[in-house]
């Protein structure tokens, strides 16, 4: 059963995380990867949001495990930071890697708070 | 706002992102990390796909493979979400050594593919 609800949380993550990419490549152009930004700090949130609130196992596997899990990337994430270096974009490198994870922290301690106190 | 994506891209990117977060789901549960311990499978599966990203995405051409294995499988399979949510527990030695490892891995994956 968990087994399900992950599959399930995942295939609607990963698409997701893929139309976003495209509409935020539409909008801002590839030059900055925006759209795996937005999706690991949006995924970051909701993640924070979903261990903070007392759910039951089943619904964090299907959002937390599966949803979140998909919806954000590292390999996509690591790949854009090799892309731009190679580019000798060494700032824009930097950056993206300090930006994701700082605002991705937020994110997380955000919505793990909000959680608390919507409990 | 004309994105131009075909249904049987999001059908590849949907069946790998499945079946990524099915094996991170597989090896996370086999191999889990006690409160406050350094969450060993979740920086194994990162840098595992981030070495796989590095070669696919050096290696493979094709529009839906790339989409089946690079987007869907190894984005589902990896996960910032989960990294971030760990950092809280395991700290910042994790939080570094999860994006070093990442870049070094998806260098090392590039270049061997090379």
């Amino acid at each position: 059963m968990t087994v399900l609800l992950v599959a399930l949380g995942a295939a609607v993550g990963a698409p997701l995380r893929f139309l976003t990419d495209r509409i935020m490549q539409a909008r801002f152009g590839a030059a900055f990867p925006w759209g795996t930004l937005a999706v690991n700090v949006t995924g970051s949130f909701v993640l924070g949001l979903v261990l903070g609130l007392p759910l039951a196992p089943g619904v964090v596997a299907l959002l937390g495990t599966g949803f979140c899990g998909a919806l954000t990337t590292y390999s996509t994430f690591s790949w854009e930071i090799l892309t731009l270096s190679r580019r000798r974009e060494i700032l824009a490198a930097t950056g993206y890697a300090l930006l994701s994870i700082t605002a991705g922290m937020g994110a997380a301690m955000i919505g793990g708070a909000l959680g608390h106190m919507l409990s | 706002m004309d994105l131009d994506v075909h249904p049987t891209d999001l059908a590849a990117v949907a069946a790998g992102g499945v079946l990524g977060a099915l094996a991170r789901f597989g090896i996370a549960t086999a191999w889990p990390h006690d409160p406050g311990g350094f969450p060993w499978s979740t920086w194994v599966i990162n840098v595992s796909g981030c070495l796989l990203i590095g070669v696919l995405n050096t290696r493979i051409q094709g529009r839906i493979p790339r989409l089946l294995l690079g987007t869907g499988f190894l984005g589902g399979y990896t996960t910032f979400s989960t990294a971030i949510a760990e950092v809280s527990q395991a700290g910042l030695v994790y939080l570094a050594a999860t994006l070093i490892g990442a870049v070094l891995a998806v260098a090392a994956g590039s270049a061997l593919a090379r």
